[in-house]
This record gives structure tokens, sequence and C-alpha cells, in this order.
């Protein structure tokens, strides 16, 4: 663009010339045609010329870097790393392999929400062509193509969370399936290549591609995933010598293995009937990278305004990838119907209510200060001026439990002074949308202004009444989840209700297998700041979505910042949810662990990547780039090999996760 | 960096113009100091000539590509049906594709389907290679593009090759099969194998769920898959979960090529007890699979897998030559081409299965074989065929009184080829002394094991001059020790006396229906279908190569041609596919396993479907929707609807039976086998 224009002004000078020798080889050219002819030919030839000119001239110099590059050792980008910052550490596989490991145990991919690859095997129409391409994944070619035709495909039917009539989106299987997101995007292509170099291969690597979009149990009704990996399971260890598999899930992986440990236990025909004893007879360990055990409150965010950064990978490779105008006006409510009909964005709401998340005057967790955790974890790094204000800072109360509240004020007053007026029985109003707005109706034009103002007037939501929240503004949607999805503390275990599917992915409302010998690892970032808690505000839009956080809201002092309250965790999972279950729920013997199966926590301290050409970085912490952090690669492929928990060391905390377990008041 | 470049130029270019009032004002100001101006003016005046010769390259370059940008938009501009109208309007309307014509008639998935790929045709991806092969981990070295094979030659055949002795990995390097449907539904980019099958059965409602590939490693026998990979417990456990999920209804299986054979040894593996087997009980087929559709199945082996062994001469890669003609041929490999590809594909142990099976009682002796007097022009008269005669026909009918001997695949001259056997005097080489090797150092590269054979040797196999199918092994276990004492471990040859003999339990003749019987299950059905109407490789003309020093020792002699016989280019052929003789493809549905044999003791229908090649129309047609070629029959409408009628509940019956335009029938009569 700049090279266009720039072209453009000498161009033009050249023409305005009025001096008849402009510039000999130009006159040579024209000599035999066009030697005395008028200058507005020649300005116009010269226009052309130049143009072509300056094509040419581009593509020439690409060509020959191009070439270059190509003739470039591929090492060569080593050798820069190297000269820049010393030299690089082994990758994790070729480590371990010069210490001996080997291929032990097979190993199961599960990947989580979003990362997967989704392919077309029927659409309509506007579809034409796209026959086994990918709609998700990949390029995304067809979103600037034809995007309404895209979420025409994407999204699921309203009422039953499945296909809609005429289309047919499928997972993608295979390692293909979410071993990149997008060309250069790796998500678990690094784990692979790692476990390569000791000798894995597609008959012990296993991808547990399922279709992200459905409920869990709908992937078992509709595709039979569970079966398919129950099968695949089987035979691997079968295969190996009989030698249990290692799980690696992944984000929302993590509560679908959950739901799929349930699963494959309980008889058939709602369970796929492996018997009491299939997880201690196939399962050697449950490795959690990620995992929102008890839910992410930015999932609140997404289905409350579809403002949820939890398509946080998109938006990672492109940013404003889903915020511009790519579909005329209205993106937000295009994404936010998609969304809405995907039934497994209901399962990371958060979980356990305000006995885990906290009530309007506490919560367990205090507010977000990198710094000072470095300082407790002994982090040779120096403590940057920020330290010492955010220790400052640390007397504020921060009321984190208010996972939603509207207004900035409401957030710091003390509950006692919020006069809050129940929105539960309000009439919710005459719908609100004219035709103008049919194209792209959400549930919120049939709610009226009547609803919507109840809503804002109860001013602050804990994580309990979020659900009641969401049941009033999308009541639709919340049907179908609670059909798949529930976000309670059991009381009693042994109640037949917990034997329905909907409680499997909820690790409140279920116990673990029977496995004394198996063990759960959570591994997960932290050092950075992470959704914990929403500022919001109405719109006046008519079409619009009526809510909206209120970036306005900024306190430095107490982690707020555009409206979003933070804490420590991986940029999308809390360390509450990634880490509470395996430190404390789990933990010995309780009701959720009748069997005592050994948990693990494994943090990985954040630090960003020094240079550019270290790309997304080999200490991340962030909640997909991790699957890049060599020492996180380290521990999986250790256990892959054989190693216990014990092995790697135990424990590895960097946050205040014990801590913060502690002031968690839950019957164990 | 283009930029600044690009900006010098201009400014060197600017002072020659000798007017200062026509510089612009900005210039002005860039440029404070005259006197570098002045300077400029010389080296500048210089420069012109060579600036104008960069510039009109670059003006051409860039027209160039403005055009092709150009193009491109209005090509992806265009609607994607454009194509279509086009055709359509040549070849007037264009018949719906048989899911979609299948579709209106209501079908519906039942049962679910499984692929099992031939030779050639699956993508294998690197998983763990040598220093030269860095940066192509899980990148394909077979299949797709190719582009290795360009980049780094010797690379490849280093990676592609296995082990000699153990025809298992060499070490240090991992190639593994590609899984799921894109482990063949392109072979190459453009070039479908399975694809075309693929988008048909899923108008119909198929998907993943219900359709899988069973790809395997092809490079390596079948029960090393099993060993190396556990590729035949994988297709197993895939089969029962696709049956059980799909409540029940049986597995259609769809071999092609050598899948066919893969699928044989499967059956007879997957009813076998533990270890040899998979221990799945004698009524595992009876209560998984519903069909078997064979297409262009080598049943009993192909003649071109013996000129591929013995010379390298190979047309059985016939899917590359098809893409890229010349492929293997261009020097790629400085000189020696043949010779890396021949040591290559000699340590693949699975060439080894394709060999022809039955001896001289199936392939014919030195006087007789079983498809003398049948050409495929003839058939097309009896057919009562619309296609008008052309030409050749009076002349290829004329040509029918003149004895062709099949049975000798290999003869040594044409004269040898056309003599009574009478007057042919036969030298035994068996016995023959090898003589020293001939190679020298120079040849250390591309050791074949004919160089450790020496000129005795190389005479002695000359000498011999006819070869029947029985002596072809006999010949290759001269010329090549070590390849075949690979390959009897895996493979078998022979016809079984006594199927009950016990030594028939050994895996290595579960791929040849000569010496297995089929699974106990009386409800599967076997289809072969396979096109006909293409003139295939039979038997072969050699010559001794002239003056080899570093050359395979024997060729293909080019110029034995005879009008009058089916001679041609060397190769006398018959009729089939281009790669399988209707013999191999058709006899066993024809004859060995129709009714209650010996070889098919529950009387397992068998249906033999034939299609008819007619090469496509024009251009725009690409592969053709009637082609009977070895691989673009996978794209033909018929064969296609016959596939999905029976993955979507149909019969043999159903379909109408035999459909039979070559003379199969006739042939397998002439076959003196017990049955």
């Amino acid at each position: 663009m700049s090279l266009l224009r720039q072209r453009k002004p000498t161009g033009t000078s050249n023409a305005t010339e009025s001096d008849p020798n402009i510039c000999q080889e130009d006159e040579k050219k024209n000599k035999a045609a066009s030697k005395d002819k008028n200058p507005k030919k020649q300005k116009s030839w010269s226009c052309i010329d130049s143009c072509c000119w300056l094509i040419g001239w581009i593509c020439v110099t690409w060509w020959f870097l191009l070439f270059l590059y190509n003739a470039i050792p591929t090492s060569f980008n080593q050798y820069v790393t190297e000269a820049i910052t010393g030299p690089v550490p082994d990758p994790p596989g070729v480590k371990l392999k010069k210490e001996g490991l080997t291929v032990k145990h097979p190993v199961v991919f599960v990947p989580g929400i979003v990362t997967g690859g989704l392919e077309l095997w029927e659409g309509h129409q506007c579809a034409d062509g796209l026959f086994r391409k990918r709609l998700w994944g990949g390029t995304f070619g067809e979103v600037y193509k034809r995007p309404l035709c895209w979420v025409e495909h994407m999204s699921l039917d309203n009422e039953t969370g499945l296909d809609p009539s005429g289309i047919r989106v499928r997972p993608v299987s295979g390692l293909v399936a979410a071993d990149y997101f997008a060309p250069g995007y790796f998500v678990w292509a690094v784990l692979i290549a790692n476990l390569a170099n000791i000798g894995y291969e597609e008959k012990n690597m296993y991808m547990a591609a399922y279709d992200w979009r459905l409920s869990f149990q709908n992937t078992e009704v509709r595709d039979q995933t569970l079966s398919r990996i129950k099968s695949n399971i089987e035979l691997m260890v079968a295969t190996n010598g009989g030698k249990k598999a290692v799980i690696i899930p992944h984000s929302m992986g993590v509560l679908y293995f959950l739901h799929f440990m349930k699963w494959v236990e309980a008889p058939a025909p709602m369970g796929g009937g492996g018997g009491p004893d299939w997880c201690a007879k196939h399962i050697k360990a449950v490795m959690n990278i990620g995992g929102p055990f008890l839910g992410v409150p930015k999932a609140v965010a997404g289905l409350f305004s579809a403002e949820a950064k939890d398509v946080a990978v998109a938006r990672a490779i492109t940013p404003g990838f889903l915020d511009h105008d790519l579909f005329p006006h209205q993106t937000l409510q295009h994404l936010m119907r998609m969304t809405r009909t995907w039934d497994s964005t209901m399962s990371m709401i958060p979980k356990g209510g305000d006995t885990i998340w906290g009530g309007l005057d506490w919560s367990p967790e205090e507010c977000h200060s990198p710094s000072r955790k470095r300082q407790i974890a002994n982090d040779t790094q120096i403590a940057n001026e920020n330290g010492s204000e955010v220790v400052v800072s640390q007397i504020k109360h921060v009321n984190y439990g208010r996972v939603i509240s509207f207004g900035k004020d409401v957030v710091d007053a003390p509950s006692s002074e919020i006069e809050r007026i129940d929105f539960r029985d309000a009439f919710k109003g005459q719908s609100v949308a004219n035709s103008t707005c049919s194209e792209v109706w959400t549930e919120y034009h049939e709610m009226g202004y009547g609803g919507i103002k109840a809503v804002a007037e109860f001013k602050a939501y804990t994580a309990g009444l979020i659900i009641d929240l969401l049941h009033f503004v999308a009541p639709k949607m919340m049907a179908r989840g609670d059909a798949h999805f529930s976000y309670g503390i059991a009381e009693n275990l042994d109640n037949p209700e917990y034997q329905h599917y909907k409680y499997w992915s909820n690790p409140l409302e279920t116990t673990l297998p029977t496995a004394p010998d198996m063990e759960i690892y959570s591994l997960y970032g932290v050092g950075l700041p992470t959704e914990r808690a929403y500022v919001y505000k109405l719109t006046s839009a008519e079409c619009g979505i009526p809510f909206q956080i209120d970036t306005s809201a900024d306190d430095e002092d107490s982690c707020l910042k555009d409206g979003v309250y933070s804490v420590d965790g991986d940029e999308t999972v809390p360390v509450l949810s990634a880490g509470f279950m395996c430190a404390k729920g789990w933990r010995g013997k309780t009701r959720f662990n009748p069997s005592g199966i050994r948990t693990y926590i494994r943090e990985y301290d954040h630090s960003p990547p020094a240079n550019l050409l270290e790309g997304r970085g080999t200490l991340s912490g962030n909640h997909v780039d991790i699957m890049g952090n060599f020492a996180l690669i380290e521990d999986i492929i250790r256990v892959a090999a054989g190693a216990t928990g014990e092995d790697l060391g135990g424990n590895q905390v960097y946050s205040d996760i014990f801590k913060w377990s502690e002031k968690i008041n839950l019957q164990l």
C-alpha cells in the first residue's frame, strides 16, 4: 500500500514535467510508435508502465527473497536465535531421548473447545464446493468469502442442539484435527513432535476429536464419539502389551473426559457399559492441561453479551477478526445467535455457586499480583516497581464474588448498601424488536424493556445467581443446557439422581471412578491476569444486545481494567477453577474421590517470549500457548514413559491456590 | 528492503533531468547539497541503459503478473458451476452423479463401509528420519505433491526404502501410513482415488462414523503391518466398532487393487487363533461382513509385477506414470534412475504379493494359455456394442489365426516368443555358476543384486530363453535371492493339493486364494468388479542390455513389434484394466469360488461385475465417468452406483447378478483346476 502511494507522486511528477526529454529510455521505447504524439498518450502509457514496473519489481524482489529463504538451511533460524539469546535448550523430546526414555504408555489427546477442526459433509446451496473442507480451523477463508453462509452452517438447531436439517458439519478426525488450529498456529503439534522424538507414532497416540459444539452426551448420540474413544483406548492398551493409557485433555476436553470416565463405567444404554473397573484397567494418568473444572467466568460474559474472550484462540491469531464488521453491522448479534446454539459453551458456566466463587461480600481470591507471587516463589526476577504498588492494593477489598455488577459504584459498595430488586418474577414486557431486527433475532428481543430494566436493577450477581440470570435472559438456551449440564454441589452423592449424565461433567456432583492406581494431574499456567468479574452497563441499541461491559470502569488499585476484574490464571481459566479440585476437592480420600486417587498440581509460571524469533515462547503459561511450554512437555513425556507423580517431584505451585482453597467451605 | 533500493534508483534517475525547476519541492528539501547532484548526474548517465534493461524486465514481469492476477480473479469470480455449464453446452446434459440419483430414489445409510486402498495409492508420512530429511516431520513422502522427490531425491529414496534383510524400518527411519480418509482420497492434488466414491456415499448420508479407510503401509508384507503397526488389529477393532455403533448392520468392505489381497489376508488372520492371527473366532467374518466388493483385484497376481521385479520396468507404478509421465524415467537421480528405483522397490515386500500365482495351471505353459484367441475388439462385436468397429478390428480378428504364446511370460528374443516349444533349446539356468561380481567400485551407489551375479549368471538366464509363470519364480530366486528369501517367508504362489494340510495355516498362504479357503460365512457375498477393454500387459520380450557395467542387464526389447499379434513395444497385451488381466481379476469369482468348491467350502455367493472402458469424451470430463482403467474406475458412475446400492442394503441379485463383457467364463473353462 505504502509502496503504491509512494510511487504515484513520482509518476505524476514525471508526467507533469513539461520537459520533452523525459527519460531517454522512455523515448527509446516510444520512438517507433509515439515519438511526436501528444503528451497525453505518453502520460497514460507511463502510468500503466510504472504500475507494471512496480509490480514486476516487487514480484522479482519477493521471488528473490523467497529463493534465498528456501536456499538457506532450515537451521538458520536456530542460528539466529542462538546468536541473539544464547544456546537454545534442546527440545524436551530430544533431551529425554538422550536420557534413554522411550515409548511406554499409549497417549490420548482430548482437545478443548474451539481448537478442533470441523468440516462440512452436507450443506445448503450456498456452501457448494466445500464438501470435506474445513469450516472451522485452517485458514477460515470461507468466513470472509461467505460470512452469512458460514454462520448458518456453523449454527446448530436452536431446539435440539443437533444438526439443522440439511446440514452436517462433522469433526475432523485423526491427529490433524487439532495439531494446528490455523496454519502456523500450533495447538498439539509441538507436543506430538516431542513425543515422536522418543518413539511415539500414530499407533500409540490418538486424538479424541469430537464436535466441540455439541453437549457431551450428544456427541455420543449423534456421532458415537464416546464409544469410539472407548474402543480406541481399549485397542491401544491391548496392542501396547496391556500398558494403560495416559490421557491428556486440554481446556474443555478436561470436562469432556470427566464425562467420559463416568459414561464409560455407567451401564448401557445411557453409559458405555464398560463395567465399574474400566478406568482402573485402562487409564494410568489423566493430565489435565488448563482445565476449567469449575467453569470460567468468561463463559458468563460470552453467553450474556457475546463478549466472550473465550474464543481466545481466534482472537489471538486475528485480532479484530470477530470484532470488526465482517457481517454488515450486527456482528455481535450474529455471533451470539451462533454461539448460543452451541450447547458446549454452557459446560463452562461457573459451577458450585457462591460456595466456590464467593458471595456478595467475600471471595476466595485476592487481587492478582504477579510480582508478589514471584517473591513468594523466590523467583530470581527482580520485583518490578509495580510490586510495592500492588502489595498496597491488596489492602483494598475486591468483591470478586459479584461476577456481574451493574455500574462500578455497585461493585465497590458493601452489600448492605445495595438495593436489589428481584428480577426473577419481573414482567418481561413486550418484544422490543421490530421487523428490521429479525435477521439477527436473539432471545433478548423477546424480552422487552421491562425485563432488561429488571435485570439491571438487581445490580449484583454472584455465581449462584448468574444461573438464574441466564435462565431469565435466555430461557430457550438454558432449557437445552439444563438437560445436559448442572452447576450445583451435590449434598449426597449416593442419591440416584446423580446417575444422570447431566451431572457427569461437574466434578462437584460426581465421584471419581474407583481406580486407586490412577493419577490425576492439573497442569496450568499462572502469572497472567484472568477475567473473573465484570462491570456491566445498559446500551440503548434497538437491535443491539442490551448489555455491554462498561469498559470505562477502571481502577488501578483493584485489578479492575476496562470493566473486567482479573485474578491470577492463564488468561482464560482462573487458578481457582483449574486447581481447586486437585488441591482440595479430590486431595486424599474425599467424598468426591472415594478411592483416593492421587492428585498433583503442576503450575507453570508464565514468562513471555524473549523476542519475536521465539514465536509463542517455550515458557508460556497462556491457556493455549502452554501446549508449547517445555517444562510441561517434559512432564508429560516423563509420565508417558512411565514416571509417576512422585517422580516428577509432586506438586509445583506458584500461586496461592492452597491458601485460597482453604477459604472455601466445602463439605468433603 | 525493496522500498529502500527502489527509492535509490529514483533518486539517481531524477537528477539527470537537467531542468532543475522540474524537481519537486520535497526533493529540494531533501537534497540540499548541489554538489552531490552533479556527481550523481555523471553516474546516472552511465546507468541509464542498465536501468532501462532492468526496467523493461520488471515491466514485463509486472504485466504478466497483473494479467495473471486478473485472470485468477475472473476465475474466482465465476460461479463454481461454470465448468458444468460448459460441459453441458458441449456434450449435452450431464447425468446426475450416482449419489444424487440414488438419494432421490430414497436410498440411505445402512451398512458401514470400509475402504482398503491398494499399493501406491496410500499416503506415507515421515515420523523419524535422518539429518537430510529435517523439517519433514509428519509431511508426506508419498502422495501429495511429491515435492521432496525433486528437492532431495537421494534422501527420499533412502527414506522410502526398507531394510533389505528384515523388510521393516531401517534404523533411525520411521515412515508411517497416513490414517483416516485423507490417506487415499486423493493421491496427488486433483488426482482422485477414493474421493469421488466418498463424495457420492456422503450424498446418501455417509460420514466418518460410517466410513473408514483401512490405511496400511503398502510397502511391507501383510503380516508385517500387524507386527510393526498392529494395522490388522486396528482394522478388526474398527469394523467391530462400526458394526456395533450402526445397530449391528454388517460392514461392506471395498478393497482396491492390492487391497484385495490384503483383505484376503485379513479375513484369514482375523479368524486364526492368536498369536499368529487375530483370535476373532471362526465366525467373525460371518458376523461382521456383509459383502466384499473387490475393485480391480489381482487375485492371481499380475504379470506387470514380474517386469517390475526383473528389470524395474514396472508399469505397475501406473498411477505415478499416469500423473507425471516420465517422472520415473527422466534423470532426476543423475543417470541410474532405474537402478535406484529398483533398489528401493526391491526392499518393498508387498510387490511380491502380486507375482503371478498358480503357475502354469493358471497362466499357461510354453504352448498354451487360457487367453488364446480372445482379444478385446472381437469381444466388442459379440456384445453388440453400439460403438462403431474401428479399422483396427478386422486386422485384429485376422491376427487371431496366428498363435500367441501368452504362457511364455518372459522370452528372450521375438523369435523365441513365436517359435513352437519343440524348437526352443532351453539350457537350464538353475545350476549355473553365477560367476564373479560384475560390479566395480563405481557402481557401489546403486548396488543391486545383479552385480553379485556376474556375466555367467546373466548369460545362463538368457539362454533358458522362455519362462512360464512357474519358472519365473525360479528365475527370480536366481537373480534376486535375497529378495525372494524375504518374499517366500511372507507369500506363496502355488496351488494347494490338500487345503486341510496344517501347513496352510501359516500366514504366508493367506493372501493366495489358491492356497486358502474362504471363511465360513454363507451369507456373505463376494464381488469382483473390474474394468475391461484396455490392453493389459501379459507377456514380455526381453533382451540383454548391450554393455551394462552399472546397468540392469535385462531390458524389455521395445523393438519387438508385430502388427498381427497383440505384441507392441516388446509387450504382449490381453484384455484387462491396463494393470490386471481379466483372468487374474475374474477367475476366482467366475470359477474358483463359484458354488461350493474346495476353496469356498461354505458356498459364499460370488458375482462378476465388469465395466466396459470408454475413454472420456473430451478434456473437460477429466478422467471420465465411464473409465475402466485400474485407478480411474474409482470414478466410474456405474461402479459407484453398484457400491452405493449394496451399501444401502441391496444384494448381488438385486444388482442383476453377473455383468460380463469379456470372455472370462470361456477362459476359465480352459483352466484345469481341481475344485
